[in-house]
């Protein structure tokens, strides 16, 4: 990791679309080597946050600071040196070799005239390989499933080698085993100084891997803290409006939700 | 498992490709000299190698004089253009596809060549067919009312999407079709106030390499080069515009920005093309089509592709237009692009589809 001591914080943030306010004064920090959850119901605005994080949607009003820097004043390049987004879902009309995708991670750091050199490469092979997508690297991200096509974006975020990572449903369409796999090595990157922000709808991933949890709920933070501090019975059923049964990992020890058919809404 | 155990992953290490490449450029260059070969006069092979050979100083005295100016003066310069207009057809076709990301978009969706059409045909309405300043330096003044009509145009388009609420993919392609109909009506009106100028209007709207030579060869060479050269600084950047603009501007790249510049490249060579040709289409279109399904869909080999790929698809349209007729009577080449084209294609997607199931 290029930044050991990286940070992202953002203060105050109200954002939205025109006429439809989505974000409406959320402040949240994420430290170097440490894993925050972003938790909420559909429509919570957890991914237009993620957008203003990666300075991709301008707020009305708030900053985002990564390293002491406010993102909307860094150049593209800058910022794309500092975070790394992992977008849920990515349309791709041209299928462009899994092996190039992961190299666009590059780009920020290739100068502009000469492109992408074979230290590029030798990175871009290395965050395939880390993201377990190496055997894809000559296949065309268009002919991939769902879940490579995921690690595909996600070793073109490790190619970037920024200390921020944000992830948008890092999951989603992945087997259980696939799954664990994607999250033990965002473990690893936080273990190695990186700041990662998932959006996740799993609450029980969610809690095995999160350091602290920011829930959201009609575009505010409806609770935050670590992860045993607010995974409780009572925070989920005010957040999610269902009532979950609450139990005990039998290796971790950690809490787990089940839910129970017919819940939803009858508290 | 060492290093020197996995595959290369680099884009340096793909000779195939360079290979292709490599054999279409030689295929090119050959097509344009096959194509001296054709036409009305007979003109034999030795002779011309003898003198496209005297471009290089070889001697080529002793060689009928009409010969020479029909090989030197008219057929090289008319293969060459044409060549060189199927290479900016192409590469122009895969850049607004690539940023468009749509796969049915051509050099002409954002109304470049009906700027140029109404600049054509102002021009012959006008009168403006011979300029003796211009003609004395062996330029026809169409084809730059041609260019300067498709410049405003597409100042027009992108003004107009501005205007709009930024150069967004739909704003674009939608202030291109505002743009396009508002000028084809100035080019209905115009024929139909013109009644002597309606032929010369006609005949120019359909296109060709008819009586083209080294006149309209250097109207379009500058803004070839230019454009080329716009679209090759910038070729690295469209393969990630491909990807969106959210997530171009994620890994750094200033996409609006980016997108203008590769959007006035690629209208430049269709603006140029259509000066000195007229509305060629199928080229810009299918042409990278098929190149990315031979290759794949990176911008780099698929834009080298087709622009090597359309210019000789050009040349010999060409020759097919000026010597399928009897007499020496000429087809529009556009006519002979659509007409072989189309049904290729056809035939491409059915085996495809018989191939996969």
């Amino acid at each position: 990791m290029t930044n050991a001591a990286a940070m992202i914080e953002a203060r105050d943030i109200i954002a939205g679309y025109p006429g439809r306010e989505v974000l409406r004064g959320v402040s949240l920090t994420a430290r170097s080597g440490e894993m925050l959850g972003l938790l909420g119901p559909n429509g919570a605005g957890k991914s237009t946050l993620l957008h203003v994080l990666a300075a991709v949607h301008k707020p009305a009003s708030g900053t985002v600071v990564v390293d002491g820097r406010d993102v909307f004043s860094l150049t593209d390049r800058e910022r794309a040196r500092r975070i790394a987004v992992v977008p849920q879902r990515v349309e791709v009309p041209f299928g462009p070799r899994a092996f190039s995708v992961a190299l666009m991670g590059r780009y920020a750091h290739a100068p502009a005239f000469s492109g992408y050199g074979p230290e590029d490469e030798a990175i871009a092979a290395d965050a395939l390989r880390e993201a377990g997508a190496i055997h894809l690297a000559e296949r065309a991200i268009s002919e991939l499933s769902g879940g490579e096509q995921k690690r595909v974006f996600i070793a073109r975020a490790l190619a970037q080698q920024a200390g921020v990572l944000l992830l948008d449903e890092a999951s989603s369409g992945l087997d259980p085993a696939r799954a664990i796999e994607i999250h033990d090595l965002l473990r690893r990157k936080c273990r190695q100084g990186a700041a990662v922000v998932i959006a996740i709808h799993d609450l029980n991933l969610a809690a095995l891997y999160c350091d602290r949890m920011v829930f959201l709920k009609d575009g505010r933070v409806a609770a935050q803290g670590t992860t045993a501090e607010v995974f409780s019975k009572e925070v989920i059923e005010r957040i999610y409006e269902t009532s979950p049964e609450l139990v005990r990992h039998p290796c971790l020890g950690i809490a787990q939700a089940l839910f129970v058919p017919g819940s939803s809404g009858d508290r | 498992m060492t290093q020197a155990s996995l595959p290369a992953h680099g884009n340096t290490g793909r000779p195939a490709l360079f290979a292709v490449l490599a054999g279409l450029a030689a295929l090119g260059l050959a097509s344009v000299f096959l194509a001296c070969l054709f036409g009305p006069a007979r003109v034999p092979a030795l002779t011309a190698v003898r003198l496209l050979a005297g471009f290089f100083g070889v001697d080529a005295s002793g060689v009928d004089p009409t010969l020479a100016t029909i090989v030197r003066d008219i057929r090289l310069p008319r293969a060459a253009l044409s060549w060189l207009v199927g290479a900016a057809l192409g590469l122009s076709g895969g850049v607004y596809q690539g940023i468009l990301r749509n796969p049915l978009a051509d050099p002409f969706t954002l109304g470049v060549s009906t700027g140029a059409a109404f600049g054509a045909s102002l021009a012959i309405f006008l009168g403006f067919t011979s300029i003796p300043f211009l003609s004395a330096l062996g330029l026809d003044p169409v084809p730059l009312a041609a260019l300067a009509g498709a410049m405003l145009s597409l100042t027009a388009v992108i003004a107009l999407a501005r205007a709009g609420g930024g150069t967004r993919r739909e704003t674009l392609v939608l202030a291109g079709i505002v743009t396009a109909t508002f000028l084809s009506a100035l080019i209905s009106l115009l024929k139909s106030l013109g009644e002597e100028s309606v032929a010369g209007i006609v005949y120019w709207l359909m296109g060709g390499f008819a009586g083209r030579g080294f006149g309209h060869l250097a109207v379009f060479l500058p803004y070839f080069l230019a454009g080329l050269a716009i679209i090759v600084r910038y070729s690295r950047e469209l393969d990630i515009l491909a990807l969106g603009e959210t997530q171009a501007r994620m890994l750094g790249v200033k996409a609006a920005r980016v997108r203008l510049y590769l959007l006035i490249g690629a209208s430049l060579l269709a603006a140029a093309s259509v000066a000195v040709a007229g509305v060629i289409g199928f080229v810009g279109l299918i042409v990278p089509h098929l190149v990315r399904l031979a290759l794949g869909a990176e911008h780099r080999p698929l834009l080298a592709a087709s622009a090597l790929l359309g210019g000789i698809l050009l040349v010999w349209s060409d020759v097919i237009a000026r010597t399928v007729l009897p007499h020496g009577a000429e087809l529009p080449a556009g006519v002979v692009t659509a007409l072989l084209g189309g049904p290729f294609f056809c035939l491409l997607l059915r085996a495809r589809a018989m191939g996969r199931t």
